[in-house]
């Protein structure tokens, strides 16, 4: 068991809840998503409390993410875009805490179960929807009509609008997913390597260096990933806020 | 530490007949696929991602966002000042430079007028050097044309005399005194 690379994608009740036939169970997800949100905001708000004018090296982590979600905003979307800020920053920081979090051994990864990924996909794209209507009423729907199409692509152009448009969440969701969940189950065959090889005596014990220098070099790798896809997430949150809020393309 | 499938397992008889029944097929199941832990899911990200969100967008955000404006009003204003401060100075240097071309013009004033005085003076006492060398020129050469006037005349007279020695010598007895006078006149002209 301790050598299937599934096994830490299983989710298991820590306090069983039910209502209403629905079973809500506070489980090893919750208790990480817990830990992820309480990481993230204690570190935020500990590290900013001094509120230093010279800031310390925590206080610039939290000052460059800040800035760093800022300028990624702007660039995208525009200055309309700030209201949107604190959404964006709260996914960034939520999707990048789970995915360093989930790297630690027996840690449980948030991210890697789709219907998180994909109830923040809806998140975002429900915001887009309910924001561009409300802004631009109709007018939100000249986002699938782009200006300067010959009359008789039209229908053809409005057609893969909408597609693309709906397959945006599944993109969205199944990106973070994927990677998180491919990249763990590539660490846990590599050290699972290491631990088949060692049982071996001596020889298995040389010949597990190799799978063990590639866990390393992996786990690095996943930090990274798990940098990009948070960032990629967010990036794409804020282009597809632009569309809410400049629909004409 | 979590993930124990024996816990699991433990838990499942405590719910009802049919969930254990689920949980004995979902173990087959790859468990991010398995919808029966969709509603706990999505009702925990709902809860932990909404309290983030407020706690983020109430207390974090405006907290470094405050910092970071903070940091940009000081920034600026330290700016303002340290330009504030250079003009301050170079209007000192251009003061200064101002006060010390009119002391060199003063100092140049002040030289001036001393060497042109000096040389008053000295003109001056040229003058009065000169003047009484020349007064003392003329005294002497008063004096040297008295001298020879004086010269001149008794010249006559030791040649009047000595005529008349002479005379006395050779011929013997007294000689005219005026003819004597009247020959050594005619003798000197």
């Amino acid at each position: 068991m301790s050598n299937d690379p599934i096994h830490q994608f299983h989710i298991t009740k820590l306090i069983p809840i039910e209502i209403g036939g629905y079973d809500l169970s506070f489980t090893n997800s919750s208790a990480f998503m817990v830990a992820t949100v309480v990481a993230a905001s204690a570190f935020l708000f500990l590290t900013t409390s001094s509120r230093g004018l010279i800031p310390s090296r925590l206080q610039s982590i939290s000052e460059m993410s800040y800035e760093f979600v800022a300028s990624m905003l702007r660039d995208a979307a525009g200055s309309h875009g700030m209201k949107f800020f604190p959404f964006v920053f709260s996914l960034f920081t939520f999707v990048l805490v789970a995915n360093l979090l989930g790297l630690f051994p027996y840690f449980f990864t948030v991210t890697s179960q789709i219907i998180v990924t994909f109830a923040l996909a809806l998140l975002v794209i429900g915001t887009v929807i309910v924001y561009g209507f409300m802004k631009n009423g109709i007018g939100f729907l000249k986002l699938f009509v782009p200006s300067g199409v010959p009359g008789i692509l039209v229908p053809l152009v409005v057609l893969i609008e909408i597609i693309s448009f709906l397959s945006r969440p599944i993109s969205l969701s199944v990106r973070l997913f994927a990677n998180m969940l491919a990249g763990h189950i590539t660490l846990k065959v590599f050290a699972g390597f290491v631990a088949s090889l060692s049982a071996f005596g001596a020889i298995g014990v040389a010949g597990s260096i190799l799978p063990l220098a590639m866990t390393v070099a992996i786990t690095a790798l996943e930090v990274l990933v798990a940098f990009l896809q948070a960032y990629v997430f967010a990036v794409l949150t804020c282009m597809y806020l632009n569309d809410a809020l400049h629909p004409g393309h | 530490m979590f993930v124990t499938p024996a816990f699991a397992q433990e838990q499942a008889p405590a719910t009802n007949e049919t969930h254990s029944l689920e949980h004995a097929e979902s173990e087959a199941k790859f468990p991010p696929f398995d919808p029966s832990f969709y509603p706990s899911q999505i009702l925990w990200l709902a809860i932990t991602f909404g309290l983030f969100y407020i706690f983020l967008k109430r207390v974090v955000l405006p907290r470094v966002g405050g910092i970071l404006e903070v940091r940009r009003d000081r920034i600026a204003q330290d700016l303002d000042q340290a330009a504030l401060m250079k003009s301050e100075a170079d209007a000192a240097v251009a003061a200064y430079e101002q006060e010390l071309a009119e002391a060199k013009a003063k100092a140049n004033v002040i030289g001036q007028q001393a060497r042109d005085g000096a040389k008053a003076d000295a003109d001056a006492e040229r003058k009065k050097v000169e003047a009484g060398l020349e007064q003392k020129l003329a005294e002497a050469e008063g004096r040297i044309a008295a001298i020879k006037t004086a010269a001149m005349k008794e010249v006559g007279t030791i040649a009047e005399d000595t005529t008349a020695a002479i005379v006395q010598e050779l011929v013997g007895g007294k000689a005219d005194k005026a003819a004597v006078a009247a020959a050594v006149k005619a003798a000197q002209e």
